[in-house]
């Protein structure tokens, strides 16, 4: 996945190439660390950068899954309408957790991950990025733990002051069945797509996943036939016997390259559809923000427009209330526009989301095919070779 | 019925198809034919129809020039398998292509005449492939078993309301003078087949005598009659073409009077089971009392001791038999050819290894027909996906990503349909150490024969020596009497006269073993001589098979590797 380890370019002004803003991460060293069930992996963060913000050329932490989760929901959080690169799953299987192939499929996809991250253009401006490639262990441990008290703690937040109290004020207002969704024919269609794709993908991936499986037990298969075909020679013994054994050795010898091309396309065929399918979900989460942020959006419109009609009311009875209506109006004006800004904010960041995520994935998905092919051509031809070695043999024992 | 009658056509036909057949789009692989469908019928005992014609007069599939020196050895000319129109022995390095699958009807006969396209082809000008007789080899018969029918039982049937069988149309083509005419048929049930295997048992003891189908009980629930009664007529006719292939009992009266001769086959008296046991009631008293002196008479001895008639015979050499394992003093006589000894031991070994990789060839088929179905199932998930991302269609990229899809979808199915086709040939040349599975009962067979003729060759002999000692006992005793004691005398006299018979006896038994015993030399000498030119044919056949295709995925996935080079990495 080098591709996304490529220098990202950010520069708005003009630059000489030595001092072009770069930053690049690579998540390398799984190490198993702790004891008993509460053993984990924990990973080297390599990071090289010039940005202004970061310390040194070069610096390097260690992280662990929970940290890399940590970041995707602050980024999450804050970054609402920007598709954010999705996590490897947690794994459900105890015995599966530590082996080899999964510490390794984990590694690449979380070193992926963090590379979309820094590549992305706002995503890579994060303070919670940077906290995570630079905070020392310590720091970032803290912060996971308490990842929900500091959440909660955001003063400057205008949307917490009234989250609660739109919530009830709204049920009341608007009832609480009617559900408020966007009539965007265009957004109909796209969340249509995005269901649909997910569905096809998933399928796509079982087959793959599946497919490794197969060329498992193929090499298996060949091993077994192939030492059965040489005990078979030793009983035999003469031409014919050799010619069993050699036959045995070849099936043998592929049995190895068939389990190495099963890894092979475990991890640059199958792991990049699995990516594509989590790629998928997470567009699907921040079409769940969007809905949100709309529905925000029309609460407050809605409940501004009565403090307005109570306010008038207030005014022309000259209450003495009317002072601390008029605040309470205008804040809630504010938050008002405050949630259409993020709402149409989302939806700016969007569609250029989706721009950028289609054409992303055409070269993901050409990457991938293009490992598959090579792939099975090596193997195809790696498969004739090794039989077509035994003919001029299996020709001299015939004429023998 | 497409068979060999038209041997022009159909060669005309592949060649002009294959070509046809590769350069085919894969616009919906859905309802592409799939030809495996098929292969649990079709690969009847190939090996058997190769061995049994003339493949350089009746090659159907050979192409109408003889192919030349040069052609001959294709490891010598370079793989020309890309050309169609190569001639047959080209072929060699070509395996079957899906043309030749597809067009030939499933019957056994084309079948197998498809099959020697493949690398067993036994064409003599061929240098690849060995035929197994050297001598002979123009000679043929070739059977086939077709036409299933039900019958009515018509005379008295000891069930009322009336039996039905199954007959069977057996057809036979050859050109060996003995059998009088070169193409007859005749009609036969099971039970006739049964019969013939009894007969061919005793008049050939000591030989691999191919084992019968089973007599298996229809169950009702588990299959449809129609399913057996298929399934019996294969296994009638891989039984009738192996019995052509054995030099020996290819020419046996048996199996003439079976293949030429319309009516129930008549049983001889050793086989007849009622007379058996009519007469071994008959005879069991007088011979438990002594009335008779149960003297197994010389022209007994030829047959093993067998239930009903030989009962006391059969206490005897069982007698023997428990003396001979865990009595003290050695039996008279002993299996002492230790290379037969040896030789045995082998067999054991081997039937152990052709076994187990019979085990192991049946895993690898299985294995390789799972990699070609998911391949075909992933090729159609992405044929979806294509579909989908074209009808979606918002950004350009999107429709780049839905060709390179169908660039892989493509390639997948045909992968899979190569994986599939690779797969029915790979069947049919492993079904070889199947084969010899089968071989190695009839070897039982012979081994046990050999060990019933030498427990009767002891069983006189022990005999013998008891007679005489109770000879002498009764000379001894009748000398001491003066002017000799008559019962006595009557009795030695008696007993002189069961000695000699007992003699006569003996020696045939011992002619018998050792004509068993030569008859089994001969036979393990033939089997080791075909098993070694049958296995290596089932290796290459295996090898170059798997070559071809091998060939063939390859330059499936080297053009999409192509394709798709553009998104290639530095790396």
């Amino acid at each position: 996945m080098e591709q996304q380890r490529s220098v990202s370019g950010l520069s708005q002004s003009p630059r000489s190439p030595s001092s072009q803003p770069y930053l690049s991460v690579s998540v390398t060293d799984p190490v198993k660390l702790g004891n008993g069930v509460q053993a984990y992996i924990s990973y080297r963060v390599i990071t090289k950068t010039n940005f202004p913000d970061y310390q040194g050329p070069e610096k390097i932490v260690i992280r662990r899954y929970s940290d890399f989760i940590w970041l995707r929901d602050r980024l999450f959080d804050k970054y609402k309408g920007i598709f954010i690169p999705p996590l490897p799953e947690k794994s459900a299987v105890e015995k599966f957790r530590f082996s080899a192939e999964f510490i390794e499929m984990r590694r690449q996809a979380l070193d992926v991950f963090v590379n979309r991250i820094a590549s992305h253009n706002l995503l890579q401006q994060s303070e919670d990025l940077r906290t995570f490639l630079q905070a020392d262990e310590e720091t970032m441990e803290r912060l996971r733990s308490y990842e929900t008290g500091i959440f909660k703690k955001k003063p400057a937040d205008l949307m917490q002051i009234f989250k609660d109290v739109q919530s009830k004020v709204s049920d009341v207002v608007l009832g609480k069945e009617k559900p408020v969704e966007e009539s965007n024919p265009e957004y109909e269609k796209l969340k249509h797509y995005v269901f649909e794709l997910e569905n096809h993908l998933a399928e796509a991936q079982k087959h793959a996943y599946r497919l490794v499986k197969r060329h498992r037990e193929l090499g298996q298969s060949l091993s077994d036939f192939g030492k059965a075909a040489k005990l078979l020679g030793a009983c035999e013994g003469q031409a014919l016997g050799k010619a069993f054994s050699d036959l045995g050795a070849k099936s043998e010898a592929l049995s190895i390259k068939l389990q190495k091309e099963a890894h092979q396309l475990l991890m640059s065929f199958e792991e990049p559809l699995k990516d594509y399918v989590r790629a998928v979900q997470s567009i699907k989460a921040t079409i769940g923000e969007r809905a949100n942020a709309f529905r925000q959006q029309c609460e407050l419109a809605e409940t501004m427009k009565l403090k307005e009609i109570n306010l008038d009311k207030l005014m022309l009875t000259r209450s003495d209330r009317v002072g601390e209506a008029e605040h309470e109006y205008k804040e809630l004006k504010a938050a008002s526009e405050e949630a259409t800004r993020r709402f149409e904010t989302i939806v700016r960041q969007m569609n250029e989301e989706i721009v950028r995520f289609q054409e992303q994935k055409t070269q993901d998905m050409g990457i991938a095919f293009h490992e598959f092919a090579k792939g099975q051509a090596r193997l195809a031809n790696n498969v004739a070779d090794a039989w077509r070695s035994l003919l001029p043999k299996l020709e001299a024992c015939s004429s023998a | 019925m497409m068979g060999s009658e038209n041997p022009g056509f159909e060669e005309a036909h592949l060649f002009a198809s294959r070509e046809e057949m590769e350069s085919l789009v894969l616009d919906d692989p859905l309802t592409t034919h799939h030809p495996n469908n098929n292969n649990n019928n079709s690969y009847s005992s190939f090996r058997s129809a190769n061995s049994s014609i003339s493949e350089s007069t009746r090659h159907p599939l050979s192409p109408p020039v003889l192919s030349n020196p040069a052609d001959s050895d294709p490891l010598l000319s370079p793989p020309v398998y890309r050309n169609p129109n190569a001639s047959d022995n080209n072929s060699y390095i070509e395996p079957p292509s899906y043309a030749d699958v597809i067009f030939s009807p499933f019957d056994d006969n084309s079948a197998n005449e498809i099959n020697r396209i493949d690398s067993t082809s036994k064409d003599p000008d061929s240098s690849l492939s060995l035929s197994r007789s050297s001598s002979s080899s123009s000679d043929y018969i070739k059977i086939t078993v077709s036409n299933p029918k039900k019958e009515q039982e018509t005379a008295n049937s000891l069930v009322p309301g009336g039996n039905t069988y199954y007959t069977y149309l057996i057809t036979t083509r050859t050109n060996i003078p003995d059998f009088g005419s070169s193409e007859f048929s005749v009609r036969r049930r099971f039970r006739d087949v049964v019969t013939l295997s009894d007969r061919l048992a005793e008049a050939y003891r000591g030989f691999f005598i191919p084992p019968r189908p089973d007599k298996n009980v229809v169950e009702s629930q588990v299959m449809q009659k129609q399913e057996f009664v298929e399934q019996r007529r294969v296994a009638l006719e891989k039984y009738l073409r192996r019995l052509a292939e054995h030099p020996i009992i290819r020419l046996s009266d048996e199996l003439k009077v079976f293949l030429q001769v319309e009516g129930r086959l008549p049983l001889s008296l050793s086989t007849d089971v009622a007379s058996r046991m009519l007469d071994g009631a008959v005879k069991l008293p007088k011979q438990l009392f002594g009335e008779s002196t149960a003297v197994v008479a010389p022209h007994e001895v030829v047959q093993p001791a067998k239930g009903g008639r030989d009962l006391l015979r059969l206490f005897k050499e069982l007698r023997q038999s428990v003396a001979n394992d865990w009595g003290g003093s050695k039996p008279p006589v002993v299996e002492e050819d230790k290379v037969f000894m040896e030789k045995k031991e082998r067999i054991h070994d081997l039937e152990q290894q052709i076994s187990n990789a019979s085990q192991q060839a049946e895993a690898l088929v299985k294995a390789q027909q799972d990699m070609g179905e998911t391949m075909g199932e992933l090729g159609l998930a992405f044929i979806k996906l294509t579909k989908f991302e074209n009808e979606e269609a918002m950004y350009n990229s999107q429709r780049v990503r839905a060709a390179d899809m169908k660039c892989l979808a493509t390639a997948a199915v045909k992968a899979s349909r190569f994986y599939r086709e690779l797969n029915a040939q790979t069947v049919k040349h492993l079904d070889t150490l199947h084969e010899y599975l089968g071989i190695m009962l009839a070897v039982h067979g012979a081994f046990a024969d050999r060990t019933s003729a030498l427990l009767t060759v002891q069983t006189l002999l022990s005999e013998l020596s008891t007679l005489h000692s109770r000879a002498e006992k009764l000379e001894a005793a009748s000398s001491k009497i003066f002017g000799g004691d008559k019962s006595r005398n009557h009795k030695i006299e008696e007993l002189k006269e069961t000695i000699r018979v007992t003699e006569d006896s003996k020696n045939v038994a011992i002619r018998e073993y050792e004509r068993i015993k030569e008859n089994n030399r001969c036979e393990l000498e033939r089997l080791d001589k075909e098993r070694r030119v049958d296995f290596l044919n089932m290796l290459k056949g295996f090898v170059v098979n798997q070559v071809g295709y091998a060939e063939k995925i390859s330059d499936v996935w080297t053009k999409v590797a192509e394709e798709t080079s553009g998104y290639a990495r530095d790396s």
